[in-house]
């Protein structure tokens, strides 16, 4: 008696039906993509028209960028992978997150002799719209940080660090662990930390405060002020607000351009 | 202009500084007056504009004051302005640098920029009106007359229907502006689906799917900025626009490398390359793919990403190996050397500098001294001298 599925006929037979059905697949497969070649152009087709009626909207102003930057992430997309995108090409977005990231760097590079590789974000803020002049468009804090996101894939060592309410920049590749960053925020309302301060507020062992404000001072973040009442006070020049007003000498800008 | 008061510029306990922004000019009203150069201070309490070439010259008005505030677009030749309508001054006011003004608004203008965080600062302490909460001198409450805000005069009147007009026009532009981008997000939400779809077909096929079809396919991702979901990655390597991009790299990077020693970080390259270009700029995902297939494409430059992480681009001729043999023979003329001292002896980057000396004592021809004076390289006597 004849069983089915039995035997190397019926090993045969599926073999061809298994092939009948990749080769469908690849009919798929092709049919798909000229069919999202096609929706492609007319979704660029819907961008255009999009950017002739508010291409400037985005350019002025920062709180429609925040909304289109939040909409596109939801949604899956990233307007800032690359300069050759629609998003860049079209809206002109790219060009200005491209250009905020090199005036980052350089700010960065001007600096780090002063502040170790660290600043605030108000600092770099202020730093950038000087260096942009007079006639550029302004930019805001939610800008430089979307801009420094996109510096990350650079390999840098670009980090942002959440403190009191506001953000320090690292921009070289030190490592900074949970307990650096902790005691990073604790300094920021006075712009120092001592052993005491660490221990009263975060409960840690001396040893542990120790190690933390020693390493703080082998990266260049922290100095050390031996002369201070009391104890030694450890100070991170990324948080001296006198510095903000300061300018960039020629000598630190010739530094920062290669 | 006659509501300011001359001030200190010392804030009063409880009252704390929300934001300052340099090159502040005031007008008022319309007209220049001579404070043309100043920071201008936001408290909780007050705006204070101190005068950048003499400090003693500071000036404040309460918040209590001000009325409202409206934004001015920057022009051609013209900064961004905020419009600060104020209440009359009180009769008991403290002497500050105008009598008597004919106007009842002033503006001030962000000559070094500034102005959109300012403003968002301004507002957000209008409305949470913490000077009312937070008790500080009479003279910064004193100033509304009979009735918190509510006698306006005639002028004021007129003004306010203006901007409720203009508020009511921006927002209608914004409205549309976001309508129209939700629309557009729907359609770019539907080429991510397709997108995922044909991902997975791919994926089943395991290796059945052409070349071709794969590289259309990367290309359609990088149009649209959705990441491939496959790689997880935003379009890596393989596209045509990065290899094309890999060659042109290659032709522009030759000579700065050459000048540089032979190696560059890539975030120096970002920013040549980029400021090279002037407009239609990479973005940092550009540069790294193009750069991934510079090897692949056997061109003469390739990327090396370093242990701790650091990025570089390095001709071929380029052996790091061998430039840690001439490093080693530098720290051992000095005794020892950190990677500040040398960069500067050898004139390169901080950064590059102290790879090279990473390199070298991971090959075993440094040792390190970690200390809180910072890092110092020796050369490393236990393999020499055993």
């Amino acid at each position: 008696m004849h069983r089915r599925g039995v035997g190397a006929g019926a090993i045969a037979k599926k073999k061809l039906a298994e092939a009948k059905y990749k080769e469908r697949g690849t009919v798929l497969a092709e049919d798909q993509l000229a069919q999202m070649s096609k929706q492609l152009d007319m979704f660029k087709t819907h961008l255009e028209e999009f950017a002739s009626k508010h291409k400037q909207e985005i350019r002025k102003n920062p709180e429609f960028r925040v909304q289109f930057q939040d909409m596109c992430a939801t949604i899956g997309v990233d307007p800032l992978a690359s300069g050759k995108g629609f998003w860049s090409e079209m809206l002109g977005v790219g060009d200005f997150y491209y250009e905020l990231g090199v005036q980052i760097i350089e700010v960065c590079l001007a600096l780090k002799h002063r502040n170790g590789g660290l600043i605030t974000l108000e600092e770099l803020h202020q730093q950038v719209l000087k260096g942009r002049g007079k006639f550029a468009q302004d930019v805001s804090q939610d800008d430089l940080i979307r801009a420094i996101k996109k510096l990350k894939a650079l390999g840098t060592g670009f980090g942002i660090i959440p403190v009191g309410g506001t953000y320090l920049i690292q921009s070289v590749p030190a490592e900074l662990n949970m307990d650096h960053t902790v005691v990073l925020q604790l300094a920021e309302k006075s712009g120092y930390v001592t052993v005491s301060d660490i221990k009263a507020s975060l409960n840690w062992e001396t040893e542990r405060a120790r190690q933390v404000l020693e390493h703080l001072l082998k990266e260049g973040l922290a100095w050390l002020d031996l002369q201070a009442p009391g104890e030694a006070h450890y100070w991170l020049p990324a948080l001296f607000t006198d510095l903000y007003s300061q300018e960039i000498t020629a000598e630190e800008a010739r530094e920062a351009l290669p | 202009m006659d509501r300011f008061v001359w001030t200190s510029g010392l804030l009063e306990i409880n009252e704390t500084l929300v934001i300052q922004q340099r090159g502040v000019r005031i007008y008022d009203g319309e007209e220049k007056i001579k404070f043309d150069a100043g920071t201008l201070l936001l408290s909780t309490h007050r705006l204070i504009w101190r005068d950048q070439k003499n400090h003693e010259c500071c000036m404040a008005v309460p918040l209590a004051q001000v009325v409202f505030i409206e934004e001015q677009a920057a022009g051609i030749g013209k900064s961004a302005k905020i419009v600060v309508h104020l209440h009359p001054a009180p009769a008991n006011k403290e002497p500050g640098p105008f009598q008597s003004s004919r106007n009842s608004y002033i503006k001030l203008s962000f000559k070094e920029h500034g102005q959109i965080e300012f403003y968002r600062r301004l507002s957000e302490e209008m409305t949470q009106r913490r000077w009312e909460t937070m008790p500080a001198p009479q003279s910064f409450q004193a100033s509304r007359g009979p009735q918190p805000g509510r006698i306006r005069a005639v002028g004021i009147v007129g003004i306010e229907r203006k901007l409720e007009e203009k508020r009511k026009e921006t927002d209608k532009n914004i409205s549309e502006a976001f309508e129209d981008l939700s629309k557009l997000m729907v359609k770019a939400k539907d080429m991510v689906e397709l997108s995922k779809s044909i991902a997975n077909k791919i994926k089943d096929k395991q290796g059945d799917i052409t070349e071709d079809e794969t590289i259309r396919f990367k290309s359609y991702l990088l149009s649209m900025g959705i990441a491939n979901p496959v790689t997880r990655e935003t379009c890596g390597s393989g596209t045509q626009y990065h290899m094309q991009l890999a060659k042109q790299l290659a032709g522009i990077l030759q000579a700065p490398l050459e000048e540089r020693g032979g190696i560059m970080s890539l975030t120096e390259v970002y920013c040549l390359v980029n400021r090279a270009r002037g407009m239609e700029l990479l973005s940092p995902e550009d540069l790294v793919n193009a750069c991934k297939m510079l090897e692949a494409l056997k061109l003469p430059l390739r990327l090396r990403v370093f242990d701790s992480g650091v990025m570089v681009i390095e001709l071929q001729s380029h052996k790091e190996e061998e430039m840690v043999a001439s490093a080693l023979e530098t720290v051992s003329e000095k005794g020892s050397l950190t990677s500040e001292e040398f960069a500067k002896l050898v004139g390169m980057s901080v950064l590059l500098a102290k790879e090279r000396l990473l390199l070298a004592e991971k090959m075993g021809h440094l040792c390190r001294d970690d200390s809180v004076e910072g890092l110092r390289f020796y050369p490393n006597l236990f393999m020499t001298q055993s």
